[in-house]
This record gives structure tokens, sequence and C-alpha cells, in this order.
């Protein structure tokens, strides 16, 4: 695993939230980006479960990927009130121009009283955002908006 | 306390050294700084930032990059601007403004931000502080438990489709015919409560679940629900019209179109990236994606941003509705009778086609507020009837804790800024920062040995929103205040604060 063994790290942003994550493979790094937000809205140490949501999307590049692909988690946490904690990116691929991503996550249900949420996110966003094959792996940069 | 804000000064302080902020921007007067047109390759008009010499220090250069990058838009008119309260934004800075013509120019979900409509409204009571103060604990509660706050809130409404479809379409209309507060309520809001051309069908399945569950929410973050006193009157003719004295009770609240507004334009920017291929738009930031005003694409943005608008405002209403029963359960007394009404409400994210004096022609314009306040002078016909001979009352809510500020858009507004104002205190601490300087817990009862109550769903937001963590917001009102755009009316001091 680049950098030091570390998934993701968080850093300074004074209205927001920015993390970089990392991976050996694409696909890694995207399930790190994915750990990385969970975090922010909860401790995800303290969640187990395998209550799991397909996903299954299709993008024009591989940034806009990143985006749709934590936009779409985040969509599921809200309304079909999963907490994930588990990331499972079994495919990325490009094809006639377009970039497709196939994933599992994996979570439990929410409930109130053993899930003290810490931060709101409202957004996933394009600011600052960078997406890169490094001499170490892959690397990525996301801005959430909470 | 005093120390957090020593804290935040060195903070900001730090970050200037890096990029001297002085050698980006040249003083056209008092408060009103340009950012030339040099600044970075295609801006078509240059930049205007209106703050105090003292507050530019804390400006980060990020900000004045942004404000260029802005003014690199198509259509642009007279100068791309922003607010005393400017930081960091995506896209635009917040508080920035910029008006795009409405044939030529452009239409920008980065002008709006995320969270569209998040706005403040503000309640008058004919209560005075010593009323409420031996029930402000009580009080506070009661508020908290009936007003749904926090990550993932739910409301204690579920709405219908025809029901979600009627807030997109009639905001707080809707909420006000559904039982949710009074005909007045109405006609005390920023375009009466809702906009038109409001369109549900340019709003995803996606947006329309996340929007159901959560009308009638706080939310989490920076909104909040505060009572509140008049602690200070700066100018008794306009505080006599908005029917404001000191020592009197007031409530506010803060918040926005939830997950709705987050996912209409989550859905629309992922459209407008591609626009701007199709119609080979320059762009120096991609969080700037924007269509043509006329084009399909914007179009069908702007149709359902203003559904996020609408729903927004039915959101504070109904919020408002659960405030008058939460006083009628505490006071044993009607609403009606504690003179519940409500004093105005504005939005602090939105852009609107409206029509501006530019060099002497009137045009139509789509101007963007992102973290700014429409702030339109006496006389004009947008301002409610009972205001018109003062102004458009502009609300600008300061944190827990600290001030927050009421004032009259002044006819500089219209010359200097689109007829817009600040919207808040703004940031100079980031929350993470924040969670490492402060303890919940102590800043809750160190707000409390101040006689402010404080409830929320969990203490680090009591951290992550300490008063420390904002700049000044007197500091950030004087400034629009001697720029004429924005009177001073009155200052309101906390009692009691809810919070997601």
């Amino acid at each position: 695993m680049p950098s030091q063994g570390k998934k993701y790290e968080y850093l300074e942003h004074t209205a927001d939230i920015k993390f970089l994550a990392y991976g050996d493979t694409l696909e890694e790094v995207f399930e790190n980006a994915a750990l990385a937000m969970f975090n922010v809205i909860i401790d995800t140490g303290k969640v187990s479960g395998e209550t799991a949501r397909e996903v299954s999307l299709i993008s024009p590049d591989m940034e806009s990927l990143l985006v749709d692909w934590l936009s779409e988690l985040l969509y599921l946490f809200e309304v079909d009130e999963i907490v994930f904690w588990k990331f499972q990116v079994k495919e990325i691929k490009e094809e006639n121009g377009e970039y497709s991503i196939k994933a599992l996550a994996s979570g439990e249900e929410y409930y109130p009283e053993s899930h003290p949420f810490e931060t709101e996110i409202k957004a996933v966003t394009y600011n600052q955002l960078e997406l890169e094959k490094t001499a170490e792996g892959w690397k990525a940069q996301v801005v959430v908006d909470i | 306390m005093v120390e957090s804000e020593d804290t935040a000064i060195e903070e900001s302080g730090t970050e200037s050294v890096q990029r001297d902020i002085k050698s980006l921007v040249r003083k056209i007067s008092d408060n009103n700084w340009e950012i030339p047109k040099g600044h970075i390759p295609g801006m078509r008009v240059p930049g205007r930032l209106f703050v105090s010499e003292n507050l530019l220090e804390g400006i980060e250069p990020g900000t004045i990059d942004q404000i260029a990058n802005v003014a690199t838009l198509p259509g642009i008119q007279k100068y791309s601007m922003a607010m005393p309260d400017a930081h960091l934004g995506y896209g635009f800075a917040i508080g920035g403004v910029a008006a795009f013509d409405a044939e030529e120019g452009i239409i920008s979900p980065g002008g709006v931000g995320f969270d569209i409509n998040c706005g403040v409204r503000l309640i008058r009571t004919n209560l005075q502080k010593e009323d409420v103060v031996p029930h402000i604990k009580r009080l506070t509660d009661e508020l908290f438990n009936n007003v749904p706050a926090g990550v993932g809130s739910k409301s204690r409404f579920k709405a219908s489709d025809k029901e979600l479809d009627s807030a997109f379409l009639e905001g707080a209309k809707w909420a006000v015919d559904a039982g949710y507060g009074v005909e007045a309520d109405v006609e005390h809001c920023e375009g009466n409560g809702y906009l038109e051309g409001a369109d549900p069908a340019y709003v995803s399945a996606k947006a329309r679940n996340r929007g159901k569950p959560q009308l009638g929410t706080l939310g989490s973050g920076n909104h909040f629900l505060e009572v509140q006193y008049v602690d200070e009157i700066y100018d008794w003719e306009m505080a006599s019209t908005f029917g404001l004295e000191e020592g009197q009770v007031t409530v506010m609240v803060h918040c926005g179109s939830r997950g709705a507004g987050h996912q209409i334009c989550t859905d629309h920017l992922k459209e407008l990236s591609q626009a701007v291929k199709k119609y080979g738009i320059e762009l120096p930031d991609k969080q700037l994606a924007c269509a043509p005003a006329q084009s399909k694409e914007a179009q069908d943005y702007f149709k359902a941003m203003l559904c996020a608008a609408n729903y927004a405002w039915a959101n504070r209403q109904m919020i408002t509705h659960w405030t008058r029963e939460s006083f009628e359960k505490i006071f044993d007394r009607d609403a009606e009778d504690m003179g519940m009404s409500l004093l105005y409400d504005v939005a602090h994210n939105v852009a609107k086609l409206e029509e501006h004096n530019i060099d002497g022609r009137k045009k139509e314009v789509y101007v963007h507020r992102k973290g700014a306040t429409r702030a339109f002078p006496a006389g004009h016909p947008e301002v409610p009837f009972a205001y018109r001979d003062v102004g458009q009352p502009v609300l600008i809510p300061g944190s827990m804790g600290t001030p927050s500020f009421i004032l009259c858009g002044a006819k500089e507004a219209m010359d200097v800024s689109f007829g817009s104002a600040c919207h808040g205190a703004g940031r100079v601490m980031s929350r993470a920062h924040a969670k490492k300087e402060f303890h919940g817990q102590s800043v809750k009862e160190n707000l409390e040995a101040h006689g402010i109550t404080v409830r929320a769903t969990h203490p680090s937001v009591i951290a992550e929103e300490a008063p420390g963590v904002y700049k000044s917001s007197s500091e950030v009102v004087n400034v629009v205040h001697e720029l004429g755009i924005a009177r001073k009316v009155a200052r309101v001091i906390p009692l009691g604060v809810a919070k997601g």
C-alpha cells in the first residue's frame, strides 16, 4: 500500500473536508475514498453488518466516475438508511470513451441509538479533485461539502 | 473564548504570509478592492472584493483566484464580486455575487452552491428577555425535540409525491395552505416565499427520494434554530418599521433545502459539465460548470434550482409552525397573543432573473448570490409593502454565542453590488482544527456560563461551530454598512440554540 500503508488521510480545509485516498490499484483507491468519506459521517470502526447494495455506474471520465461513485453512496446512505463501512470495487473499466464501475458496498441499517453521527456531508464536489497514478500506485484527492 | 479568537487570528495570519494578499489587489476606496483583469488570463471584467483593511488580511489567496475565475465566464456584467465574509468555496467563493446577461451570459450551479436557498428567517415576539430567561432551558429542549435536526434527520411529516410537487412549486405558500402558518407569513418572505418558473419535471427521482422525508428538518452543520433578544438598536426609525425594540425576544431559523437541494445541484452539475464541452466554454475550474443562459441545459437546471429554492421556503415555514407550537406549550399562550409574526425570510444561496440598471440601461440579468443576501433598497417593488419606505430586511446570522444582525437594504446596493449584501461571519478555522482546539462539552459549559443554552445532537457539532471559528460578524456588517449597501438596524444576542 502506498504512503506508508495509509489508506487515506485528511488535509486541512477551512470550510469543508478534504482528503487523500491511496491504493495499489484504481479499484483500491475508489474503495479507500469511500471509506474516508464515511469516516467523516461516522466512526466506521463501530459499524459492522453485511447489508449490501450493488453499485453500477457509467461516467464520461474517470474523475467524474469517482464523484459519481461517492455521490451514489451518499444517496444510498440517506435514502436506504445504510451506514456503509466495507467497499468492494470489482471492476473499473473504459469502453467506448466511457468509464464504468461495478461494486458492492456493505454496512448495517441505521439505528439512531447505536450510530452517533459526526458530520453531515451535503455533496461530493469537483473542487480540487485529483485522481492520478503515482510511482507507488494511485492517489485521489476529494473535497466534500459539509 | 478569548483564547480561541487569538488562535483564529494566528491561523489566518500564517496563511497571509504565504502569499501577500495586498499584492493581489488594488485599493479603490475604503472597503473596496479591485482584482485587476490581468490576475488570471481570460478575465472579462475586474473583480471587486468588499472588505476592510483588517478583514483583507484574513482573506485566503485562493478566494481571490476564485473571484478572478468567475470573471472569465461569458456575459458577466460589471464585476465579479465578493462580500466581506468571503472565503473559499467551490467554483464561486462563498460571499460571491455575479450577474450574467440573460441572453449572452451563463447560468452556473457553482454560483448558487449545493445548499440551494440556504437562508434565514426571523420571527418576532412581544415577549421580553426577562419573560423568557427563566424558561430558556425548557424552551430550548422543546424546540430541539419538536424540530428534527442532525445528520440524516427525518421529518415528523413525510411528504407524498403530490405534496412534494406542491412544495417545489409553491414554497412557503404551500406550507401555509397545508396548515403550517398564517397568510401574513408569506407576505414577509423574499419573493412571497416562492419563485415562479419552478418545474418538478427537471427534478430527478433521487432528489425526490431525498426530499420527501426531510421536509421540515433543520439539518446539521452551521444550521440552527435560535431564541434571541434584541440588545442594541442602531436605527430607531427602521427598527420601529421592522417592529423591533430593545429587550424583545426573537427567533432565528437558519437552514436550507436539505438533501433535495444537494441532489438537484449534484445532478445538474453533472449535466452542465458535459454542456461545457458541447458549447466550447473555457473554464479555469471544473466546479464552475455552466451553460449559455438560454440553452436547454441551463434552463433545466434553473427550473430545478427554483424547485429547491421553494422547498427551502416550505421547510423554514414548517419549522416556524413548530416553533410557534413550542412557545405555546412552554408559555401556555397562543402564538398570536405572543405576537409571533414573521419579520422576514431571506435566501442566501440562489440565482434569480432580475432587472438591473447597467451603464445607464435596464437589463435582465441572472444574479447569482452564493453566501450573499439580496438587499433591495426603499421603494423597490419587490420589498414588502410594510417595509417599502425603508428597504428590505437583511438578516445576518452569527454563530452560537455571537450576535446576529438585522440590516436594511440601502440605496448604494443597486449601484455597487446588484442589490446584494453579506450573509454571515465566514469561517476562519477548519472543522477538524476546531475539534482539536475545542471540546464540545466545555464550549457548551462556557456558553451556559454566559447565559446561552445549547442543545445539539452531538458534542462535536458544538466544537466545530464554536464562536472562535468564525470571523467577527460585527466587523463584517460594518463593511456593508459603511459601503451604504445595507444599513445596520439592530443586533440580537442568543439565549437558546438548537443545532443538528
